[in-house]
């Protein structure tokens, strides 16, 4: 089984937002929660880099260790998917998260900030592949047809990639050793406690 | 003249051509100009402020945090440094309050009941005493579901169980922290009179407090062993509290850093309050005779008034004398 990953080549990103766009689209995710969304450093000065960010499907999820009804749990292909059922909405995963990644479709409600929704590497949940149950509580289920993360495949410059981590980090030592440089793989070893050497 | 205009031409085509070859080394070297070093780098944004923080298009401005990897030192607090604190500080309260009852056993009324009673708390401050109370109980044991359940009650419930009682009790922890801070607040302005610190306290300590040997130091309306539940109370209250609305209304004063530092606040102080309200209830309870009646009727025993708040009881019956002059029980006249 592949242990997928995702990989934001920052010398490539042009911010664009058609990953934030194409994950809205595909998962008909509720207002005001975006599972993907495009980070500018240093905007407008020089060294400016763009970098787009989601889940990373940690290993060793912090998310899934806080759980106090642990909702979380993580496919064979290693990404990080969790139970809508389960979750109570008590925000502990969003203080363990590195990347700001579980939302709340109520934040602010003090009763109740909902359940909680973040990216699921397009692999749905815990319902049946494909059915309309896990549609609507999760979107679309594109690994379970075989496809990769609508994000990465729409990437204009193919600078989001998704796939398995180790053919993924040879694309990207590949584009480096070609045009002689590369900032790395943001959010890597924060995720995976590895990076890739360039 | 035309084989000249011929010779100039060719001779400033031969000179561009020649300027062209020698210039051309230039735009080669520019490509080897690497961009990334003057790029931003992760690693060096993330030494610097722990965190990385930019633009982002979308409405959203706090999805602008990048990265924050102190989540991990969180999750490290809630899963094992909290558990430590919050199973020590309980586990070895209930031991140690076991081990004195069944070495010490419950304090007794040395002189026996006098039949006469006087009042101790009023309808108003029992009414306080035990709102507060029961949300406490309730905050108490859904906050220990969200520390404990999933490793204690999990395994033996079952998931949607297990997900559907904690659901309920993260209702009933946000909803009860509204009356449990108005019992606190209440409880902070009508007690604080009696619960100034003074020289009886000193006294009162230095002899054990009557719980440890079988001395009776004089105490007023309230002893020191009390005044410190009562500033566990209001100071403990007053933290959960806080934290608590912090975690309950998230963004509205500070980001995630601020809601983990107030989640360790939150969950640490609590832990430690719950063992505080164990030995409380202890000694409301088993561990004393007569005192439940204080908080239960509003009336306590002349001799248990005597034995524990001597000073208390020579101000009432300086004030009203015994018993208000009500009609002694039945059951106590026929001594």
């Amino acid at each position: 089984m592949a242990r997928m990953k995702f990989l934001c080549d920052a010398d490539r990103c042009i911010e664009c937002n058609a990953c934030v766009t194409a994950c809205k689209n595909e998962h008909e995710v509720p207002w005001g929660i975006n599972r993907r969304r495009v980070v500018t450093l240093n905007d407008g000065k020089p060294g400016e880099r763009s970098i787009s960010m989601a889940c990373m499907h940690c290993t060793d999820a912090p998310c899934a260790a806080v759980c106090p009804v642990n909702c979380f749990y993580t496919t064979a292909d290693a990404v990080v998917l969790h139970s809508k059922d389960l979750c109570i909405g008590c925000g502990y995963c969003f203080y363990a998260c590195p990347f700001g990644a579980p939302q709340y479709p109520k934040v602010g409600n003090f009763g109740s900030r909902g359940k909680m929704d973040k990216c699921t590497y397009c692999a749905g949940g815990p319902e049946a592949d494909g059915s309309k149950e896990e549609y609507e509580k999760y979107g679309a289920n594109r690994l379970a047809e075989g496809k990769l993360p609508l994000c990465a495949e729409m990437c204009s410059t193919k600078s989001l990639l998704a796939g398995d981590g180790e053919i993924i980090a040879q694309i990207y030592k590949e584009r480096v050793m070609k045009r002689g440089y590369g900032s790395g793989a943001w959010g890597w070893k924060t995720a995976y406690r590895e990076t890739i050497e360039s | 003249m035309v084989s000249f205009a011929r010779f100039v031409r060719a001779a400033v085509g031969a000179c561009a051509l020649l300027l062209l070859v020698v210039a051309a080394p230039a735009p080669v070297g520019a490509q080897q100009v690497n961009p990334t070093a003057s790029s931003v780098k992760e690693q060096q944004l993330l030494q610097e402020l722990n965190r990385i923080q930019g633009r982002v298009s979308i409405p959203d401005e706090r999805s602008g945090v990048l990265e924050q990897p102190q989540g991990r030192q969180w999750r490290e607090f809630h899963n094992v440094t909290l558990r430590w604190i919050g199973g020590i500080a309980i586990i070895g309260m209930l031991a140690v309050l076991v081990i004195f009852y069944l070495t010490r056993g419950m304090v007794r009324l040395e002189s026996g009941r006098s039949g006469r009673t006087l009042v101790r708390f009023n309808i108003y401050e029992r009414f306080v005493h035990w709102m507060t109370a029961t949300c406490f109980i309730i905050l108490a044991i859904s906050g220990l579901n969200i520390t404990f359940g999933r490793p204690l009650l999990l395994p033996l419930i079952g998931f949607e169980n297990f997900s559907e009682w904690s659901l309920w009790a993260k209702y009933a922890h946000n909803y009860l922290s509204f009356p449990f801070t108005i019992g606190v607040v209440l409880i902070l302005l009508m007690w604080i009179g009696g619960n100034i610190p003074n020289k009886v306290d000193v006294e009162w300590l230095k002899r054990g407090g009557g719980i440890v040997g079988h001395d009776h130091p004089p105490a007023y309306r309230f002893n020191a062993g009390q005044k410190a539940v009562y500033w566990i109370v209001v100071i403990g209250g007053g933290l959960v509290a806080a934290s608590g609305y912090v975690l309950m209304f998230p963004f509205y004063t500070t980001g995630i850093e601020g809601m983990q530092m107030a989640q360790i606040v939150h969950s640490v102080v609590a832990v430690l309050f719950v063992a505080a309200m164990i030995a409380h209830i202890y000694i409301g309870t088993i561990g004393m005779e007569g005192a439940f009646e204080a908080m239960g009727t509003g009336e306590v025993d002349v001799n248990w008034a005597r034995e524990h708040h001597s000073l208390w009881l020579d101000e009432q019956m300086a004030r009203t004398g015994p018993n208000d002059g009500r009609p002694q029980p039945a059951t106590a006249a026929a001594e």
